[in-house]
């Protein structure tokens, strides 16, 4: 913590702040995404109706008050608000002023697959100086977003928000509501990030242990260190790319643009929540207001009070907000390595500040993020047995030893992943994985406060394909920190020789097993699946699922959308160093042939 | 030289093998308590009086999607008929969900014996455990994702492009390479000088450097080395390329194999090169090589060091190396046995990640017929010397 990087403070924040209206005045940002934003309910310069026209370019972004090289779309970052309407034909064209090619993928929306806008996969890609034209019908309502799937141009800005309204009433009702796109900038080209983490995995992370910290009493005790050492795992690598680098932003905007929802006292505010980061998982909070989870990935589920949540990247959540006085709150959205925030605030007018909370303490990988079940808690357990009965039926662990039982863990023993090559991408293999569905996310055991878990979310709605699943399948997520490589089942997408098949119209149940100590945010292109954790016929349908270190993550996945689609992590790093996959989904004609 | 090959097929086997039986925290308790950690997962939920959100925003058109009891109870909604603050006993509680820790059963029951396990259906359903046949509901009567899933095998891997039929085939197939390459097939380099110093020391100051680039994938890659030192004034004593090819054994380890020519004051010999690099448990950085020259000398070295972070940029790395050879070479001045040894501590400051200037000590020392030689030149078999320098890469 010594020389960490400069971090932002709250004076700083109080100070800048007073800078907010001038920045506000630039021009060309849309008015939602103006600094002072009267909600998307009133008639705004958004992009809608049948015809829709796009352009990606670069341009100069001002950001926290200096100019940064971006990409966007119709000049702003993020790109216009895309509001569409169920039931009607989204036709969207794309002119492409980059040199090199560019793609939009509809993230969430279920589109033909060769409109879904990945390059190789559904299409060819939108060539240099060229445009392409979309066309879809929009089956769907909620809210959703769109980015580039080419190279690495999401980091530079290429993404945005889509707004589906239902054709029918909407059971969330709201007075007003603002679209949160929350996201990560560099003043690094993104291919210079890539190429320092190659370099030296750590490159980004200034919050390590030292023995500055130890003397301090700071951090895991040396005994622990020393453990951890043993097995070349670092517990404070949380994230990849951090705050030494990254500013984060709302709407476009930074800390210090401190960017301004109004509503009016007494008003139901819907803010609708999209993590278009490249790297950054955010823990959401308003200090002083509890938020009202009522849909996730675009579908509606049951109400669920919280007063934080973690929004992974690529999901989507909306919340409700009733805030009754006249005063200013601050919207925060914290990095979950806790190395530097977003900051907005909501305020009945234009000016008003609230107090911005510090930075919490940077949270530390256990033994339970490495997979090996339960054993993290036991560390710093009183006195209770940590084997519960029903983990005793799992076999996780054995009640009644007499004499303290030796584990005998192997923390790269591929009997605990059989048909898992041994290839260097397999730094770990997850000895005993547990389900975390259940569990705060990374970070949030401690908050002190309600703090959103997978099993909360309960979908309004039965869900529309209730099948037991005819089979299962296992993938597991694998990775080796020191050489950043990242793939699926250990082989990374450069070197996967087929794609993961589907037969149209099966019902899989599909279980994502972590074997590395980071989280991912794994995305299934062209279709929602239902999560399994316990909820029936009323399982929250999502499009991504972030499965936690040492975690599993299960879901039943009806493949109903024919074509080829991408499979993903939705860290884009990750992706880029072939943590990706093709799933097909095809008539399966000879089974057809011979039944 | 045996004894190194020795050390290094232990640190590569204590790579593989590590494990954590004497781990901190590793230890299974003595004494399970079932019923105490039964009790405390439906703690954590049971306060459904504090949550009770009023629902904002929930405009409750359709009556049906309202609020069955079982999650009301848990804290989810509020029921539409205002019923008295539910008690957990009030609340009906399927025998699912009590057994997932959503909710109390209404008559207190003894704590389950482990024996009476409860195995949640999605659990079952993943072959974690088996459903205990009496207290769980028969599977008809479980919906949607609570069903356990079949054994059907999957399909075969269709080999066709599912695009093609809508784009041009061959600009598929040439977009689809590319995507591919671009997701894992991506080539990088890196160039670090580890030392790259000026020796103050007793005699005469002198300079040494010791540097590597590596150029490739993941997986395959060339890698060229340079070390070597002199004195001010004088030529250079020492100096040192290599040339290998350089193929990732496991997550950690690299076996390097390749050329080294000599290029300083003694013989200019060239050599055959078999080596591992890598990173060893306790995160040692680890080098050792095989060195067969064209006159069949055999001479081997390791290299080990550990940065050891003092704050989050200043950073001690002590280093030590070892040269050994196989027999006596008097042209380059090189006896048989340990020829030479070196610790180094070095201190540096990371004013960048890529650029950090440092100070240090450097204890070196030569033993055997090599010391002889250097004293028959009328050089030091050794001392220390302070070190200055710039740890830099790129």
């Amino acid at each position: 913590m010594i020389d960490a990087p400069p971090r932002l403070t709250r004076r700083q924040l109080l100070r800048d702040a007073g800078l907010a209206g001038g920045v506000a005045a630039l021009p060309w940002f849309p008015a939602w995404a103006q600094p002072v934003s009267a909600g998307i309910a009133t008639p705004l310069p958004t992009v809608s109706g049948t015809d829709i026209a796009l352009t990606v370019g670069h341009q100069m972004t001002m950001i926290d008050g200096k100019p940064l090289h971006t990409i966007g779309v119709n000049g702003t970052v993020p790109g216009p608000l895309i509001r569409l309407r169920q039931g009607q034909t989204a036709r969207l064209t794309v002119n492409n002023t980059l040199d090199e090619e560019t793609s939009i993928h509809w993230h969430g929306l279920l589109v033909p697959f060769q409109m879904d806008g990945v390059p190789g996969i559904s299409f060819p890609g939108i060539a240099a100086r060229s445009t392409f034209t979309y066309e879809f019908p929009v089956v769907q309502a909620g809210t959703y977003w769109y980015h580039s799937h080419s190279g690495l141009q999401e980091q530079m800005g290429h993404y945005g928000p889509i707004v589906v309204d239902p054709d029918g009433t909407d059971p969330v009702a709201s007075d007003r509501e603002h679209v949160i796109v929350l996201s990560d900038h560099s003043p690094l080209h993104p291919h210079t990030i890539f190429r320092k983490l190659k370099q030296q995995g750590g490159y980004f992370n200034y919050q390590k242990q030292t023995l500055a910290g130890l003397l301090a009493g700071r951090d895991q005790p040396a005994k622990d260190r020393v453990a951890w050492g043993g097995m070349r795992m670092d517990p404070t690598d949380i994230s990849d790319v951090t705050g030494s680098t990254y500013t984060y932003l709302v709407n476009g905007h930074g800390p210090a643009d401190n960017w301004t929802a109004l509503f009016a006292p007494g008003e139901r505010v819907r803010l609708r929540f999209v993590n278009a980061a490249a790297m950054t998982i955010f823990n959401v909070r308003i200090p002083g207001l509890r938020m009202t989870i009522v849909q996730a990935d675009g579908q509606n589920v049951r109400p669920v009070a919280v007063d934080e949540f973690q929004i992974a990247v690529a999901e989507t959540y909306d919340v409700i907000v009733e805030p009754a006085e006249p005063r200013a709150y601050t919207l925060v959205a914290e990095s979950w390595d806790r190395s530097g925030m977003a900051r907005a605030t909501l305020a009945p007018q234009v000016g008003m500040v609230a107090a911005v909370p510090p930075l919490r303490r940077r949270p530390l990988a256990t033994m339970k993020d490495m997979g090996m079940g339960d054993m993290g808690a036991m560390n710093h357990a009183e006195a209770p047995a940590p084997c519960a009965p029903e983990h005793a039926a799992m076999g996780h662990c054995t009640p009644g030893a007499a004499a303290p039982m030796a584990m005998d863990h192997k923390m790269r023993d591929f009997a605990n992943a059989p048909g898992l090559p041994r290839t260097p991408t397999v730094q770990t293999v997850a000895p005993m994985p547990m389900d975390r569905t259940g569990e705060p996310p990374q970070g949030l055991a401690d908050a002190g406060h309600r703090v959103l878990v997978y099993r909360d979310l309960v979908a309004l709605e039965k869900n529309p394909d209730q099948r037991a699943p005819s089979r299962q399948l296992r993938i597991h997520l694998t990775g080796n920190m020191e050489r950043y490589m990242w793939a699926f089942d250990g082989v990374t997408l450069n070197e996967v020789k087929e794609p993961i098949p589907f037969r149209a119209g099966e019902r899989v149940r599909v279980t994502l097993v972590n074997d590395t100590m980071m989280a991912h945010p794994i995305h299934l292109h062209g279709h929602f699946f239902e999560l399994v954790t316990g909820h029936g016929d009323h399982s929250p349908r999502k499009h991504t699922i972030n499965v936690a270190p040492g975690g599993t993550a299960t879901f039943d996945l009806t493949a109903d959308a024919v074509g080829d689609w991408a499979f993903h992590c939705h860290l884009l790093y990750h992706m880029h160093a072939g943590m990706m996959q093709v799933v097909t989904v095809r008539a399966d004609d000879a089974t057809e042939a011979a039944a | 030289m045996s004894a190194l090959a020795m050390t290094l097929s232990a640190l590569l086997a204590g790579g593989q093998m590590h494990d954590m039986a004497n781990m901190p925290g590793m230890q299974m308790p003595a004494t399970p308590k079932p019923a105490a950690a039964a009790r405390k997962r439906p703690a954590r939920r049971a306060a459904p009086a504090s949550h009770a959100p009023s629902m904002p925003g929930m405009d409750m058109t359709a009556p049906a999607a309202a609020c069955p009891p079982e999650h009301a109870a848990t804290g989810h909604c509020k029921p539409a008929t205002p019923t008295p603050a539910p008690e957990a006993s009030a609340a009906p509680c399927p025998p699912e969900h009590a057994a997932m820790g959503h909710c109390k059963p209404a008559t207190p029951t003894p704590a389950p014996e482990a024996s009476a396990a409860p195995c949640p259906p999605e659990h079952a359903a993943m072959g974690h455990c088996k459903p205990a046949t009496k207290p769980e509901p028969d599977a008809a009567t479980l919906a949607g994702t609570d069903q356990p899933a079949g054994d059907a095998p999957p399909p075969a891997a269709p080999t066709t492009r599912a695009a093609a039929r809508f784009y041009d085939p061959a600009a598929m197939a040439q977009a689809d390479r590319m995507m591919r390459d671009m997701h894992g097939g991506m080539r990088f380099s890196q160039i670090l000088f580890n030392l790259a110093e000026v020796q103050v020391q007793r005699g005469r100051d002198g300079y040494r450097w010791d540097g590597e680039g590596w150029f490739g994938g993941d997986i395959h890659r060339l890698v060229v080395k340079t070390e070597g030192e002199g004195g001010f004034g004088d030529r250079v004593d020492t100096a040192e390329v290599q040339a290998l090819y350089a193929r990732a054994l496991d997550p950690y380890w690299n076996l390097q194999a390749g050329v080294r020519q000599d290029l300083g004051a003694g013989a200019r010999r060239t050599y055959a090169v078999v080596g591992v690099e890598g990173l060893a448990p306790y995160w040692f950085d680890v080098e050792g090589a095989v060195f067969l020259s064209d006159k069949g000398d055999v001479l081997a070295r390791g290299e080990a060091w550990y940065d050891q972070r003092i704050t989050q940029r200043a950073i001690l790395q002590p280093r030590v190396e070892l040269n050994l050879a196989a027999q006596d070479m008097p042209d380059s001045r090189i006896g048989a046995g340990l020829s030479s040894a070196e610790f180094g501590v070095r201190l540096r400051y990371e004013l960048r990640r890529e650029f950090a200037p440092y100070v240090g000590v450097s204890w070196e020392r030569r033993y055997g017929a090599t010391a002889r030689y250097a004293r028959n030149d009328g050089e030091r078999t050794g001392g220390i010397a302070l070190a200055l320098g710039v740890r830099a890469w790129f």
